[in-house]
């Protein structure tokens, strides 16, 4: 899911501090955020915008197409499931371990109604030149900057760290994709990549990605078809097996989730792998000839 | 959160899934004397990890003194590096025939997926290698849940003859506990079928979400905390996510990634991390806490500090680090990295309280920190 500079933005939980904090650096960087909801400060204003009650309340009051959530875990499902009820578009999810239960039944209603959801565990989506939803260093010219190079990532700091990178090496991004680092995530990279692969503008997308799961080998199966060149980096190579590294999802279970078996899926699609982050730059020069 | 079996059958029990008779013996008096009012038994080494039976950890026992014997030589036992403490005595069943049952989060169908297979008894993952058209999956809408008729579709034609509607009940009925326990994985295998017809689980391993133990509180007491070390303890006690590992060069960043990253990164350069730290998400102010915690690891060459600011602002980390140095006056060399939000102010700030100038890119301040640590 691809957030748009025309697209209206709800923040859920807006008048918390970091709901207050990412709401007023969305709108400097142009985001079109509408309004934001706290049931009981429905009718003030809140950064400039009208605090409704619900999601439902903010579709008949201001209209909206993607709801951001600042919602603490236990209560992510109901303001989750109020926001595909409002009729959003697209939802991005910020919080971090919300039940993996009511992770899954959300997802399961946004899928039902072809709603894309970005997250849990993700620090959101940024397209660079237009907005950025959740809560991304998108402002720091040293780290986005428009072009043309579309990343994808299951993390938001080392994704910060790729696009920093990208941007040294001489190029830009198209769109930032966060999925987030849970272990059942409403985007999976596979989606992510062919979100990005499909966005006009995009000629090479970077895949962030790390041990755990099997995402990245599902990835893989796409990156075979495209042509545009992929280059992917696989955090937790020198991390022990059997042991959670920080994000739910990133635990290596037998040979399952290793970074072996990534590595080698993504290898044997023509995804170059990289060493470190920092060989970034000379990886999409040798793929892309310039 | 695990659950080791004496604590998982219970909660299967509640749900109206048959288990054999049991109770729990820490001494091998304990065992004769629960033996002496269950009958002949089965002695079963109680720990949070699988391939107990392959490691000695399973034993008959047809007299209590038996039990008694088992148990002495079980007890003490080390089994892929748990040390049991505690058995499971259990009636003996009369086995007909051996099923498997699961239910999971499935991060490819991002729901619960009900699995089923005839083959019971062994490991799962060999089911699969060996008979994958055995291994019957059933992705599951959570909003639906898993029904009596999906339990009686997917069991028939599967041979199970006069036990097939007791199997599909239980099925039903595992379904059930999945959902109202939180579970990332309730597993029954073997799931049995005595001579006389009844559908019985005779192991069951649980592994409850860790971010639902909230919200489970009233049976969250009876799993098995994940072992930690002192520092470890103390790291989660401080609501840090610290690992420690067998190197010399130290690891702090923001983000589980990132944090990742910088270890990998810091082996790419033929060094050694000491550990997993990082302060991201919601602990981006507890830089302080975790140098102090990182820094009381003995055998710590030198140390990394990699900073990428999204969320987390690296002018706030930074001045907990920088306090916490202040304070502590470590004498390892330190070695820095800072990108993101707030870099400015960060870059400012290392410069003006430490007269420290941080390194381009993370791999310069990863391969100082190794080269420092040899």
């Amino acid at each position: 899911m691809i957030v748009r500079g025309t697209d209206r933005v709800i923040v859920m939980g807006i008048t918390g501090k970091q709901g207050t904090f990412w709401t007023e650096r969305m709108r400097a960087y142009g985001t079109r955020i509408v309004g934001g909801t706290n049931p009981s400060k429905a009718g003030t204003m809140h950064c400039s915008v009208p605090v409704f009650a619900t999601a439902r309340d903010a579709m008949k009051g201001a209209g909206f197409d993607v709801a951001v959530l600042f919602i603490p875990p236990l209560m992510a499902k109901e303001a989750a499931m109020d926001a595909i009820d409002a009729g959003a578009k697209g939802l991005v999810v910020l919080t971090e371990h919300i039940p993996v239960h009511d992770v899954m039944y959300f997802v399961a209603a946004a899928r039902e109604r072809g709603v894309p959801i970005l997250g849990p565990n993700t620090a959101g989506a940024v397209t660079p030149g237009e907005c950025f939803a959740g809560f991304m260093p998108a402002f720091n010219e040293r780290i986005f900057r428009k072009g043309s190079i579309g990343v994808v990532s299951r993390s938001g700091s080392l994704g910060t760290l790729l696009c920093l990178n990208i941007v040294q090496a001489g190029y830009g991004e198209s769109a930032f994709l966060g999925i987030g680092g849970d272990p059942i995530i409403g985007t999976t990279t596979r989606e992510a990549l062919v979100a990005l692969d499909q966005f006009p503008g995009t000629e090479a997308v970077v895949m962030v990605g790390e041990i755990g799961g099997s995402m990245e080998e599902e990835a893989a199966d796409y990156a075979r078809t495209m042509s545009k060149p992929v280059v992917a980096f696989i955090a937790g190579g020198a991390a022990p097996a059997g042991k959670k590294m920080g994000h739910a999802g990133a635990i290596v279970m037998g040979d399952k989730g290793s970074y072996a078996s990534k590595r080698s899926a993504l290898e044997s699609a023509g995804v170059t792998v990289l060493e470190t982050p920092s060989d970034a730059g000379a990886a999409l020069k040798a793929r892309l000839k310039r | 959160m695990k659950f080791e079996e004496h604590a998982a059958k219970p909660l299967l029990a509640r749900h109206g899934i048959a288990v054999p008779k049991g109770a729990l013996a820490k001494t091998p008096d304990e065992a004769a004397a629960a033996a002496a009012g269950i009958g002949p038994v089965v002695v079963k080494a109680q720990v949070p990890t699988g391939k107990r039976g392959k490691a000695g950890g399973i034993k008959l026992a047809a007299t209590p003194d038996d039990a008694r014997r088992h148990a002495g030589s079980i007890i003490g036992m080390d089994i892929a590096g748990h040390k049991v403490e505690k058995v499971l005595i259990e009636e003996q069943m009369p086995i007909g025939r051996e099923l498997y049952a699961a239910v999971l989060n499935d991060p490819e169908s991002k729901g619960p997926l009900v699995v089923f297979s005839t083959e019971g008894g062994m490991d799962v993952e060999e089911v699969a290698a060996t008979a994958p058209d055995k291994l019957l999956r059933k992705p599951v809408d959570i909003r639906r849940g898993f029904p009596r008729a999906d339990a009686d579709a997917l069991v028939r034609g599967q041979g199970l003859g006069a036990a097939e509607s007791a199997v599909a009940d239980a099925l039903e009925k595992l379904y059930a506990a999945y959902a109202a326990f939180d579970a990332e994985l309730l597993e029954i295998n073997p799931l049995i079928v005595t001579q006389d017809q009844r559908v019985v689980a005779l192991d069951c391993k649980f592994v409850m979400d860790d971010s639902a133990v909230i919200r489970q509180r009233d049976i969250a007491g009876a799993g098995t905390p994940d072992r930690l070390t002192g520092l470890e303890a103390r790291a989660k006690r401080a609501g840090l996510k610290y690992i420690e590992l067998d190197g010399d060069v130290g690891v702090l960043a923001n983000g589980a990634g990132l944090t990742m990253t910088t270890m990998d990164v810091v082996r790419h350069h033929g060094g050694r991390p000491a550990n997993f730290l990082e302060i991201g998400g919601e602990s981006y102010t507890q830089a302080r806490p975790a140098l102090e915690l990182l820094l009381s690891k003995p055998g710590i060459k030198s140390l990394v500090i990699n900073f990428c600011g999204a969320f987390a602002r690296t002018d706030v980390m930074t001045q907990g680090v920088i306090e916490a140095i202040e304070a502590l006056q470590p004498k390892l060399p330190i070695f820095f990295s800072v990108s993101g939000t707030g870099e400015e102010e960060a870059i400012k700030l290392l410069r003006e309280r430490l007269g420290v100038t941080p390194l381009a890119t993370m791999d310069e301040a990863s391969k100082a920190a190794v080269d420092a640590a040899r």
